[in-house]
């Protein structure tokens, strides 16, 4: 049995990732409205995280929203790169994940094929 | 359709903790129960929410939450049981029986847990799990009293760390009983 006691690894982890992690970082919005999660928002929830740990990405920021009444097009997942227009996705899946991740918020390059909406980032 | 989503409920209504309890055998019952201390409802919402067609969203006429939930312990031999007080938060508890073919599946506790802990960091999750005379505890305020400022639960060495915490121990649990 696993117990809370024993959290010098966990700790020093959390420390090295404390490090590089700061507001500034890429958001990725998952909407997890009733409609959300019934399309399957919380398994797509669970893979972009799966994704941001496995490539140890320290400063992407995953949120939830709620419904945004674009039901028939859940699951929906914004990325927003800072500097960057806001992305909107839909109809993803848990296997785009990896794609979205590995593609967009990494290399910049936009999923065309999942892409439902853009907002062009706020000129300053 | 997973069970768990009752837990999201708790969220949105404005809760600052919310506990969830699984007990794979509770006198025959497999009984999941989700308490939180948000918002609450008044007797006569409480009435209301297995219908439906009652919902408090304006966006449009139907809410399925909790009257598919309700449907699913009925339909396996269970029944639902909802305590609310306005201004104190609400508890849910539904009630499948055990051996029930029709008992729908619980969903993937862990990850939920890592979705919900990394989704809603300000929030306080407890978890008890039983099985008989065994089971563990999981709670984030314990989390936070033993890691202080390292507890960002969006920061992925933490929520990594608590699916691996769940998964590990219901393993162990189902190791134990299956033998």
């Amino acid at each position: 049995m696993k117990t809370v006691a024993d959290l010098k690894a966990l700790r020093e982890k959390l420390q090295a990732e404390m490090q590089v992690r700061s507001d500034s970082g890429t958001k990725v919005v998952v909407g997890m409205g009733t409609c959300g999660i019934a399309a399957g928002a919380r398994e797509v929830m669970a893979a972009l995280l799966d994704e941001i740990a496995k490539r140890k990405l320290q400063d992407v920021h995953v949120e939830q929203t709620g419904c945004i009444g674009m039901c028939e097009k859940e699951v929906l997942v914004d990325v927003i790169r800072p500097g960057e227009d806001r992305i909107t996705y839909g109809k993803v899946k848990p296997s785009d994940a990896a794609k979205i991740i590995g593609d967009h918020v990494v290399n910049g390059k936009i999923v065309q094929e999942l892409v439902v909406g853009r907002i062009e980032r706020q000129k300053k | 359709m997973n069970i768990l989503d009752l837990a999201q409920n708790g969220i949105k209504a404005g809760a600052k903790l919310i506990g969830l309890e699984v007990n794979e055998d509770e006198a025959g019952y497999f009984v999941f129960r989700v308490r939180d201390d948000g918002c609450g409802m008044t007797p006569d919402m409480v009435q209301k929410i297995r219908d439906p067609f009652f919902t408090t969203r304006t966006t449009r006429k139907v809410g399925m939450g909790v009257s598919l939930v309700d449907m699913l312990t009925t339909q396996s031999g269970g029944h639902l049981d909802i305590t609310s007080v306005p201004g104190r938060g609400t508890l849910m508890e539904a009630y499948f029986a055990k051996d029930n073919i029709d008992r729908p599946p619980l969903g993937d506790l862990p990850a939920t847990m890592k979705v919900l802990v990394a989704g809603a960091p300000d929030l306080d999750f407890t978890l008890s799990y039983k099985h008989g005379a065994t089971g563990f505890t999981f709670d984030t305020r314990e989390l936070r009293k033993e890691l202080g400022n390292l507890a960002d639960f969006t920061s992925p060495a933490l929520y990594e760390w608590v699916e691996d915490f769940v998964r590990t121990n219901i393993q162990v649990i189902h190791e134990k009983w299956e033998g």
